[in-house]
């Protein structure tokens, strides 16, 4: 056995050198740190926080894709994956946005958004660049994010035929976001990506399809995770909204005293 | 990113079955990989042998969290070791290392298996 671990010690030094991946995945980080926020864009929830992947949420795992296919003629996958990082925002759908990096979709970036919740609730939340090749890249959630896990987006060939497609391996944050997604939730989701991707399409001049695929991987809730609660972006958002009179009120005042 | 360019072979280690991963951890690599894990039967831990893997994206990182998932339904314990530098940060950046522990060495996992 003392052979092997030689053998285990030898091979680990030569990944070490040889990770091909390597520029690809973000740099480990403990915390999330935002340099530049956009104009428009809120910075409330993500700045200080940490990366919370699908075995750190509470509600149900599940895995959900969405796809989208293209002839080949008219892009390839590669081609795809450059237009979609480069044009990311412009295909969300409407009252939705994300302030993608002044570098763009590049590992270890931070992007922030406000997104519309039932009810015209806003949040303001983030993500992180985790993975960017390629054919693919990965955004990764911060503790406080309606879900706890990871959005890849991809391109491949099959069959002569350019198919896009986003994948969601993801369990709701807290209890709180897991009733909302149950009671519509994951409706409203399935259709913020059906508009993705049928505008990703739309993009290169075809009308196609949205092929939808809901797995749950994990039927078992976290009961451990609930005190997630206290990063949700929801509820620290509906404050920052119901503080706004005041942070105005205060606002008018300081000014009202320098002029005065 | 849908060919399986990994192959995953299984040895029996007392209360443990170690899963040698050799080349390219995919999304792709999903057949093969629950394969490996059926091949595993009934062990009680799941040791996962990283020295020989060459590459892995995030769509693998995505198989290994659907494989914990199976294993916690199991009550076996998922372990590691071989990882680089590179791969270990790759685990504590996507926090995966939370849930499976992390060894340095074949025989430090499987003591561990053994004393769980």
């Amino acid at each position: 056995m003392d052979g092997m671990d030689d053998r285990t010690v030898e091979n680990t030094r030569e990944k070490q050198v040889a990770a091909r991946d390597a520029t690809y995945w973000a740099k480990a980080v403990s915390r999330l740190n935002v340099s530049n926020v956009p104009e428009g864009a809120i910075n409330l929830n993500v700045t200080g926080k940490r990366l919370a992947g699908p075995i750190q949420g509470f509600g149900k795992m599940w895995q959900k894709t969405y796809q989208v296919s293209l002839p080949r003629e008219r892009v390839s996958p590669m081609d795809l994956i450059a237009t979609w990082k480069q044009r990311f925002p412009d295909f969300w759908p409407e009252g939705n946005s994300f302030y993608a990096p002044l570098t763009g979709i590049e590992p270890g970036e931070v992007a922030l958004l406000n997104m519309t919740l039932p009810g015209k609730m806003k949040l303001s939340t983030g993500v992180m660049v985790l993975y960017a090749d390629e054919e693919s890249f990965t955004l990764m959630t911060p503790q406080g994010h309606m879900f706890a896990g990871w959005i890849t987006f991809s391109a491949t060939e099959v069959d002569g035929q350019t198919v896009a497609q986003a994948q969601v391996l993801m369990r709701a944050s807290d209890p709180i976001f897991e009733l909302g997604l149950t009671l519509g939730g994951h409706r409203q989701e399935d259709r913020f990506w059906n508009q993705t991707l049928t505008a990703v399409a739309d993009h290169f001049g075809e009308f196609a399809e949205v092929d939808t695929q809901v797995v749950c991987v994990d039927k078992r809730r976290q009961w451990s995770r609930w005190s997630n609660v206290w990063h949700s972006s929801a509820i620290r958002s509906t404050g920052y909204m119901m503080g706004a009179p005041v942070r105005a009120l205060r606002g008018l005042t300081r000014r009202s005293r320098m002029a005065g | 990113m849908t060919d399986a360019t990994a192959t995953f072979d299984v040895r029996r280690h007392g209360p443990a079955s170690v899963v040698d991963i050799r080349g390219d951890v995919t999304a792709g690599s999903e057949d093969v990989l629950m394969s490996a894990y059926a091949a595993a039967g009934d062990a009680e831990a799941i040791v996962l042998n990283f020295s020989d893997l060459s590459y892995m994206n995030s769509g693998g990182i995505g198989l290994l969290v659907t494989l914990l998932v199976r294993a916690n339904r199991r009550s076996q314990q998922l372990m590691a070791y071989g990882l680089s530098d590179h791969y270990r940060q790759i685990f504590e950046l996507t926090r995966l290392d939370e849930a499976v522990s992390i060894h340095d060495s074949e025989q430090s996992a499987l003591n561990a298996a053994d004393a769980g």
